[in-house]
């Protein structure tokens, strides 16, 4: 009998404990990527000020082009009323990597782009298929998420980004 | 003792929670589960299983804490679903591993994924779509010394298979060790240059005891190979060589030729205007653990196809390519070019033109000198970009993308494909070279700020075969109908209709619906109806499917 109270004691004590708490957000976890000249990058310091739009794409994912590509036209006025900055993770392996900074440029994307050939960011964040779209406030917690994209998502971001930088 | 455990368990229980408050313990993961129930449509040659539902369900957890990182997946077949290989089944750990990490060592325990430079030497991978994963079961170290400098080493065996809820291992054992030098970081003066210069190098290693009485085979078999990156501005140039020993395997016939394979990438590319060029020599470059296996099992290194990925359904499922390991020689080229917005070509918003062009050929296999009997088992002489005029593949590709409005745009595809069905096989009913063309109508229109819909026509036109008869299966009319409402639903209908085979019984319609519901990192997804074989898209995600006919429901959560 007293190892039963002393247990919901403890049981209390650990529940209260844990309901006390702030509860902390997921934050980025860290992966040596390189971006399209080359250069290594830790995905944990990606030294930005201001909200991060992580997107999960493919060159083969046409879903994924389209939300980049219906971003790309209110990117400049995102950025300007948020200083938000969007990082385009390709998860492309070596058959289509070639095509990625063709496709980047041949659409003049101003988007951070970043390689993940052999899905190391990808399996560390949880994504299960592209497109996969993070949003990660000042402090480096993922605050939102959304593994899909239908014309008007891009809406939907924009007002969670905007809860951010108010 | 059972509640001094409980205890321990609820005290450490807390105190884990404690830490997440204070400092960085982090918890990411997912969850797959796809369920089906088939039903029997010899139509289409789909089967009904005995057991008559099927389902998959895999849970990664990857847990990081200060310098500490484990990570694991759970994964279970009750039975598998269709199209995965046929052995897996039960329930357990299919992946699992711990590790440390700072800023110049990373070292890693259990099942590994690792990629040395393009693959061609050593790549382990997880392809869940494909129920492929050949992940080294070992040790990895990653040193950074020196800004710059990566070197990396590697051990193990690798995953062959998942058996009644266990890991089965291939047979023999990989060593590997790569390093790679970044020439701007390492270089006093270099770092601010505008030409950038990344050399790297491999050596990768398999043992496996010799299990022929006939043949003294070579137990150790190496692959080494090197490469560079150059940049400068707007110009890329890379390429990477590797050699690989005497290697008799069932995919070669047991002979003792060295092989090779050569990969050179080119890319020029400036605000509206994208192009690259490709080239690739492979020669018996096929290298698995385990020199028996065949099919996807256990291969140590990865064969880049040189082709694009098509997404438009009847492109991409019916005649698609993959790399021949066993030799090709392979060309790509591709441009995309975006005329600028106000002027009149392009209008408001521009319009986008793309074009490709890849082709590959068997290489030339020099007999000359060689007797095919003699004791050495070398049974010809090749070199890199030693082609022969036996066409594997090729594929020549436009296409034209206008967004005229806010709310309507439009791309028109054109593809012409021709197949060497007799060595890249993938279909039963024709012989020799099949040649299509594929006419595609995309359109996109918003109807309001949260509700939009696409349409697609495709018909895929197959050329008669060399005595005039209807080739494989004949002419195809595809038509896709997507319907979505932001942030949250969606729900598509396709059709495929074979209306061209040359049987009239089999002029058949494959239709199928799908219905999903996203929120947030959750996906549902509810579809029926029947499935030709192949890359699968649908309400904004692809996949690899197999041919079936009945339900499927699949739930995938990110966390």
């Amino acid at each position: 009998m007293k190892k039963i109270i002393l247990l919901f004691t403890i049981l209390t004590l650990a529940i209260g404990v844990n309901a006390q708490e702030e509860k902390k957000q997921k934050q980025l976890p860290s992966v040596q990527l390189k971006d399209m000249e080359g250069n290594v990058v830790n995905t944990a310091e990606l030294g930005l000020e201001g909200p991060i739009v992580i997107s999960f794409w493919a060159t083969w994912c046409s879903p994924c082009k389209r939300e980049l590509n219906t971003i790309h036209e209110l990117y400049p006025d995102w950025q300007d009323a948020t200083g938000v900055t969007l990082v385009a993770v390709s998860v492309d392996d070596q058959k289509t990597m070639n095509a990625v900074s063709m496709y980047v440029n041949g659409k003049s994307w101003e988007y951070i782009i970043l390689m993940d050939p052999n899905g190391d960011f990808k399996r560390a964040m949880g994504v299960n298929n592209v497109p996969h779209t993070f949003l990660i406030d000042k402090e480096g917690n993922i605050v939102y998420s959304h593994n899909n994209f239908a014309l008007g998502d891009e809406d939907h971001l924009y007002e969670e980004i905007l809860k951010l930088a108010e | 003792m059972k509640i001094l455990l409980l205890t321990t368990v609820i005290v450490a229980t807390s105190y884990i929670g404690y830490s997440q408050q204070d400092d960085g313990l982090n918890i990411t993961g997912n969850i797959e589960s796809i369920f089906q129930y088939l039903n029997e449509d010899p139509l289409i040659d789909a089967t009904q299983p005995d057991s008559k539902a099927l389902i998959n369900s895999y849970m990664n957890v990857f847990v990081t804490y200060k310098n500490f990182k484990a990570g694991m997946r759970m994964e279970s077949y009750l039975p598998r679903i269709q199209g995965y290989p046929n052995r897996f089944d039960g329930t357990g750990l299919g992946m699992r591993y711990v590790g440390y990490t700072n800023d110049w060592v990373d070292v890693t325990i259990g099942s590994i994924y690792e990629q040395f430079g393009s693959g061609m030497a050593l790549r382990t991978y997880e392809d869940r779509s494909l129920g492929y994963d050949n992940f080294l079961d070992g040790a990895r170290i990653i040193l950074r010394p020196y800004k710059g400098v990566t070197i990396k080493g590697v051990y193990g065996k690798q995953r062959l298979s998942f058996e009644e809820g266990k890991i089965v291992h291939a047979d023999g054992i990989v060593r590997g060790i790569d390093g790679e030098v970044n020439l701007n970081s390492v270089i006093p003066n270099f770092e601010k240059s505008k030409f950038k210069v990344t050399l790297g190098g491999s050596f990768v290693s398999k043992y496996q005891k010799d299990n022929r009485q006939d043949l003294i085979l070579p137990e150790n078999v190496g692959v080494y190979g090197g490469r560079i990156d150059l940049r400068y501005k707007r110009f890329n140039l890379g390429g990477e060589y590797v050699v690989k020993g005497q290697d008799p395997s069932s995919d070669n016939a047991y002979i003792y030729n060295y092989g090779h394979a050569a990969l050179i990438n080119f890319g020029y590319s400036q605000k509206g205007l994208g192009i690259i060029l490709s080239a690739k020599s492979v020669d018996n470059m096929s290298y698995r653990s385990d020199r028996d296996k065949d099919l996807q099992d256990v291969f140590i290194n990865y064969l880049p196809a040189m082709n694009k990925t098509h997404t438009y359904n009847l492109v991409a499922t019916l005649y698609p390519y993959a790399t021949q390991p066993v030799g090709e020689i392979a060309y790509q080229a591709e441009v995309l070019y975006t005329i600028k917005r106000k002027t009149p070509l392009g209008g408001k918003y521009g319009m986008t033109l793309n074009g490709n062009f890849s082709i590959a050929y068997r290489p030339n296999q020099n007999t000359n000198g060689i007797n095919p009997n003699d004791s050495s088992r070398v049974t010809y002489t090749s070199g890199p970009f030693d082609m022969s005029d036996s066409l594997y593949w090729r594929d020549i590709n436009f296409s034209i993308y206008k967004k005229f409005s806010k709310k309507f745009n439009l791309k028109v595809s054109y593809f012409n494909i021709v197949l060497n069905n007799d060595v890249a096989k993938v279909t039963g009913n024709a012989h020799g070279l099949i040649k299509s063309n594929i006419g595609v109508i995309a359109a996109g229109y918003k109807i309001n700020k949260k509700h939009s819909v696409r349409v697609e026509l495709q018909g895929l036109f197959i050329e008669d075969d060399d005595y005039g008869n209807i080739n494989d299966n004949g002419n195809w009319a595809t038509a896709v109908i997507e319907y979505s409402i932001s942030p949250g639903w969606f729900i598509s209908i396709i059709d495929q209709y074979n209306y061209g085979n040359s049987n009239v019984n089999n002029r058949t319609h494959y239709l199928y619906g799908t219905f999903g519901y996203i929120k947030d990192a959750t996906r549902i997804t509810l579809g029926y109806g029947r499935q030709r074989a192949g890359l699968f898209c649908v309400g904004g995600v692809c996949r690899f499917v197999p041919a079936s006919n009945g339900l499927t429901l699949s739930f995938t959560q990110s966390f």
